[in-house]
């Protein structure tokens, strides 16, 4: 078993904190909800963590049981177990999702010699093209394409924790249930089981996939956590509690 | 990676530069009549190099000043340096094939017919039993009949002002034998074949070198189609080197040719290329710079017969001190004609990369469609890219559109790699072989493949800011 353990989170772009001091910890095989309104650092808290350009720590760390992965590398971070699903995924023009994946699980120590097979496969419970695998990265998919693809990935890939940000978005119904279903798999079958950190504007995700926790972000902090219920009352009530003055420089 | 569609028009005749060098200035007392004479051929041969010659003196050297050779180097080449390759340096034996060689004929694998040339010469001439039945040709312009109507007329169709300049006179001037392939109407060539220039390949004094001038004249007939491809490859030492080629592609022709540059690095290049082709003809041409220090490419397209088309097609490299300067035309002089050029390279070290292109849409082009793409990946510090595009329009109905760029490797598409667990070094290297994918996929196989490999094994070299 592995815990994801965020400690006073302190983080933002351009100097301008987004992040105000973020406590977050999550176990495998338990999937923790971040909900919050629009600007309240949802995705700033995702991209911290996985360490996307463009992003200042001020303060604070993030470990995977005991290890901190602030400051290192990206694909570190990634082999120490975390897999972020993007908003908007990445195109990378002539670059193939099976090479990709290869290189990959080159880089883990994994083996990659039923790569293909293994995509077909998931490709088909995910209702996706088979012939995807081949293809580009990104380039010239759907929104909801786009979104299965991470999910693939995720599955392929079958990291400790993951973060998922706004993977509701772009996806009908029928989309939305089966990558639900395939990161729902990952926390049952997988070894650790799969701990996911699901970031998200609207409920719809949580419907398919029933959070154990749930955390309201405003303003660059958590300022409510709770059971499911919390989910189905932000539903009720929106977000118009939670609103906060217009950010304050940093530091 | 900023992208920048534009429309503009960039109205540039060429001027000329009332500082270019007179002849003494340029100290090429090497390149006199004499040396031009020596040469040999056939007197319609020795006839036009000695007008060359004549025109060559009279013709002021460009400098940067001039349009067509801004961010170019050739200010900077010492014609004192070199020597035309005179006739007695012809070898007997044939020099061991360099390693570049070898690997692309045997990619290759089966051919319809072999070319070599040593030093600008025609050496080896190899022809299939088959392919000779049906009429093919392929020999030496001083011994082919027919060649003197021939060798000239493609490039004669070029007839702006600044179709040539002095560093064409010279190339004419000092003219080697051309290789010329003919394939008559109808008939299609179902596998490559292949010419392979040696230049000065055992050359390497960096102080003095001899200057070539390789030539090769590809005429395909009606309805004839053919896949070319040629390969450049010289000595260590201080080369110059002025390959001309002309392709013509008749009435429904099918002309695919690929020269693959691989020159050693103390080797200059001005190399000019000249096509035109015929009625719903369709020529692809493919270029692969990735030796030479100064690599100099003019690539003028002509699409003279309504319906007739181009693929222009180009991929470099560029690490230490290495120039790939790019000049390209796509002239359009019929009705519903079609050209797409793609021009992409990546650059590392202190290398430099230039590209100027011009779309000429001459009146009564109606229905004509021109596309012209640059990109370059700048891969360090020290490395620079200069990308210019131009147009000349003169029928309205046509269509046009040029897009350029710029810029390092994306540092979102790294980000991403990177999430999946890919190191960084894995990533940029499949980041910078996946940005010349769309275009290699439209390469001969074994030329997409050799190309691949190369950027493969020049990774380190490119990505990195020591030459």
């Amino acid at each position: 078993m592995s815990v994801l353990r965020i400690e006073g989170l302190r983080a933002g772009i351009a100097g301008r904190e987004l992040l105000k001091g973020v406590d977050l910890e999550l176990q495998s095989g338990e999937i923790h909800a971040v909900m919050g309104p629009n600007g309240s650092g949802k995705s700033t808290l995702a991209h911290v963590v996985m360490g996307r350009p463009g992003y200042e720590v001020f303060g604070g760390s993030v470990t995977i049981d005991g290890a901190e992965l602030l400051g290192r590398p990206v694909d570190e971070r990634a082999r120490a177990g975390l897999f972020l699903a993007l908003q908007y995924p990445i195109e990378v023009p002539g670059v193939s999702v099976a090479e990709a994946l290869r290189e990959a699980l080159a880089a883990a120590g994994r083996p990659a010699g039923q790569i293909l097979e293994e995509m077909v496969a998931e490709a088909a419970g995910l209702g996706m093209a088979p012939e995807l695998a081949g293809r580009a990265m990104n380039v010239d998919l759907s929104g909801g394409e786009k979104k299965r693809n991470e999910t693939l990935q995720l599955a392929v890939l079958r990291p400790r924790f993951a973060i998922l940000d706004e993977l509701d978005s772009g996806l009908d119904v029928d989309a939305l249930r089966q990558v639900a279903r395939r990161v729902e798999r990952a926390r049952r079958e997988q070894e650790p089981p799969l701990g996911v950190l699901a970031i998200t504007h609207y409920r719809r995700l949580l419907h398919e996939l029933t959070p154990d926790a749930v955390h309201v972000l405003s303003g660059g902090r958590i300022v409510r956590s709770g059971g499911p219920e919390l989910a189905t009352e932000l539903e009720q009530t929106g977000y118009a509690g939670y609103r906060v003055e217009p950010e304050a420089t940093a530091p | 990676m900023a992208d920048r569609r534009q429309a503009k028009t960039f109205p540039g005749p060429a001027r000329r530069s009332p500082h270019a060098l007179s002849t003494l200035e340029r100290q090429d007392e090497a390149f006199s009549v004499e040396a031009s004479q020596a040469l040999g051929g056939a007197s319609w041969q020795k006839e036009r190099r000695l007008s060359a010659v004549e025109r060559y003196f009279a013709a002021p050297w460009p400098t940067p000043a001039d349009e067509a050779w801004r961010y170019s180097r050739v200010d900077q080449l010492h014609l004192a340096r070199f020597a035309p390759a005179a006739a007695a340096t012809e070898q007997a034996s044939m020099p061991p094939l360099p390693a570049a060689a070898h690997a692309l004929i045997d990619r290759i694998g089966e051919r319809a017919g072999f070319a070599l040339t040593i030093d600008g010469r025609p050496h080896e001439i190899d022809l299939g039993e088959e392919q000779s039945r049906f009429g093919v040709r392929l020999g030496r312009a001083s011994t082919q009949p027919g060649a003197e109507e021939l060798i000239g007329q493609v490039k004669a169709g070029f007839r702006a002002p600044d179709a040539t300049d002095a560093t064409d006179e010279l190339a004419e001037a000092f003219a080697g034998d051309a290789v010329v392939l003919t394939v008559p109407a109808g008939v299609a060539l179902d596998r490559p074949l292949v010419i392979v220039n040696l230049l000065g390949v055992s050359h390497d004094s960096l102080e003095a070198g001899p200057a070539f001038f390789p030539r090769t004249f590809v005429s395909l007939g009606e309805d004839a189609s053919a896949t070319v491809v040629e390969l450049f490859v010289s000595g260590e030492g201080a080369i110059l080197t002025c390959p001309v080629t002309e392709l013509d592609v008749a009435q429904a022709g099918r002309l695919s040719y690929t020269s693959v540059q691989q020159l050693g690095r103390r080797t200059w290049q001005l190399g000019h290329s000249w096509s035109r082709a015929g009625r719903d003809a369709h020529l692809k041409l493919f270029t692969a710079s990735l030796g030479g220090e100064y690599a100099r490419t003019r690539t003028d397209s002509r699409l003279e017969g309504q319906g007739g088309s181009a693929e222009l097609l180009a991929a470099y490299l560029g690490d230490g001190d290495q120039v790939h300067d790019f000049r390209t035309l796509q002239e359009h002089d019929a009705p519903r004609t079609t050209s797409d050029l793609v021009f992409k390279g990546a650059v590392g070290g202190s290398a430099r990369a230039v590209y100027t292109g011009l779309i000429r849409m001459c009146r009564g082009a109606r229905g004509a469609n021109a596309f012209q793409t640059n990109r370059n990946l700048v891969l360090s510090e020290g490395a620079s890219a200069y990308s210019v595009p131009n147009l000349d329009i003169d029928e309205n109905d046509v269509r046009c559109s040029h897009a350029s760029a710029v810029g390092p490797i994306d540092p979102e598409q790294r980000f991403y790699l990177q999430s999946r667990g890919i190191p960084a070094e894995v990533a940029e290297r499949l980041i910078l072989l996946g940005f010349f994918e769309e275009l290699l996929e439209r390469a001969e196989p074994a030329v997409r493949d050799h190309v691949a490999a190369t950027a493969r094994s020049r990774l380190s070299s490119l990505t990195g800011e020591e030459s």
